[in-house]
């Protein structure tokens, strides 16, 4: 008779590692599509930017340089948490594993109150695109542009944070119900590439949307 | 599990690495270049700062060749799209639009 199989195990697999190897693949192959979607709103961007240099420029100096560095170095913080509860998890640490996903959680959810703070910010300057946009500069039109790639690019960047928070939230109650261990832990894995591609995306962002405007 | 632990101690270099090239893009953003080169230094340590944390974080460096063409066709497709729509709007004689 076979020896019981892991409960973890879905019944089209062989064994654990090959369950493993097609769930990151899958989740890999998501992120390609990720890759595309960025990729268009970056390529937009730099489009934008190039015919509106000028504009793009003063606009992003109304953005708080401060806050985004610092809100970056929260999330690569958020980035270390999380690979340290997937090695907590490949040690069989339970409580490790615990306090990490919540300290993934804690820093994203810090990272989007700052973002949100910046938002009410821009909404008390009136800057936020639209019929209620009050600007009175020389490139009124170009900076109202710029402002609209901010707000759709860091919005949708904050979505996929969300959307992150909500699913570290279910490998926590998963955790403490000892559903991880050293043999099985893909869920923790894969949640962790996507967390991590959305800190990639905010590499990108912060250069591009806060720092272009700050020498002239 | 067929996988490679990678040691804390790598994770923790990898995330002093990230913060000094974020204090560094930081502090050279106030360093008075052209806007073109400008952009290319941020845009050079970003990419850093991505493999950074593509190659470690996301255990690439340790994953098997299939994860390796899955990046490697990421990469493909997003060099192509910004390199094609680029060589467009990049040599066109007239601006955009006349705001």
């Amino acid at each position: 008779m076979a020896a019981p199989s892991h409960p973890a195990l879905a019944h089209q697999f062989d064994d654990l590692p090959q369950q493993y190897d097609a769930a990151s693949t899958g989740m890999w192959a998501f992120l390609l599509t990720e890759i595309m979607f960025f990729g268009g709103l970056f390529v937009a961007y730099t489009v934008y930017r190039q015919a509106y240099l000028p504009g793009f420029t003063e606009a992003s100096q109304h953005l708080d340089v401060f806050l985004g560095t610092l809100n970056t170095a929260i999330l690569i913080g958020s980035s270390l948490a999380m690979a340290m509860a997937v090695h907590a998890a490949q040690t069989d640490q339970q409580q490790h594993l615990r306090r990490f996903l919540w300290l993934t959680i804690l820093l994203g959810a810090i990272f989007l109150g700052i973002k949100g703070y910046e938002y009410w910010h821009k909404y008390h300057e009136n800057l936020i695109p639209g019929s209620h946009f009050d600007y009175h500069g020389a490139h009124r039109e170009a900076v109202q542009l710029f402002l609209v790639f901010y707000f759709v690019m860091t919005g949708m960047h904050a979505l996929h944070m969300i959307i992150g928070i909500g699913l570290l939230a279910v490998l926590v109650i998963l955790a403490s119900r000892g559903r991880f261990s050293a043999t099985y832990h893909t869920p923790i894995e894969t949640i962790g590439l996507y967390w991590h591609f959305v800190d990639i995306i905010w590499i990108f962002l912060y250069p591009l949307l806060y720092l272009i405007g700050h020498h002239s | 599990m067929n996988e490679y632990i990678v040691s804390q101690h790598t994770y923790y270099r990898v995330f002093g690495a990230l913060l000094i090239l974020t204090l560094l893009t930081w502090g050279v953003s106030y360093i008075p270049f052209s806007p073109g080169w400008s952009v290319v230094i941020a845009l050079t340590i970003a990419i850093c700062k991505g493999s950074l944390v593509v190659l470690f974080f996301m255990h690439v460096r340790y994953s098997n060749q299939r994860i390796w063409v899955f990046v490697g066709a990421g990469i493909f497709w997003l060099v192509l799209l910004i390199a094609l729509t680029l060589s467009d709007y990049l040599t066109r004689s007239y601006t955009l639009l006349a705001f």
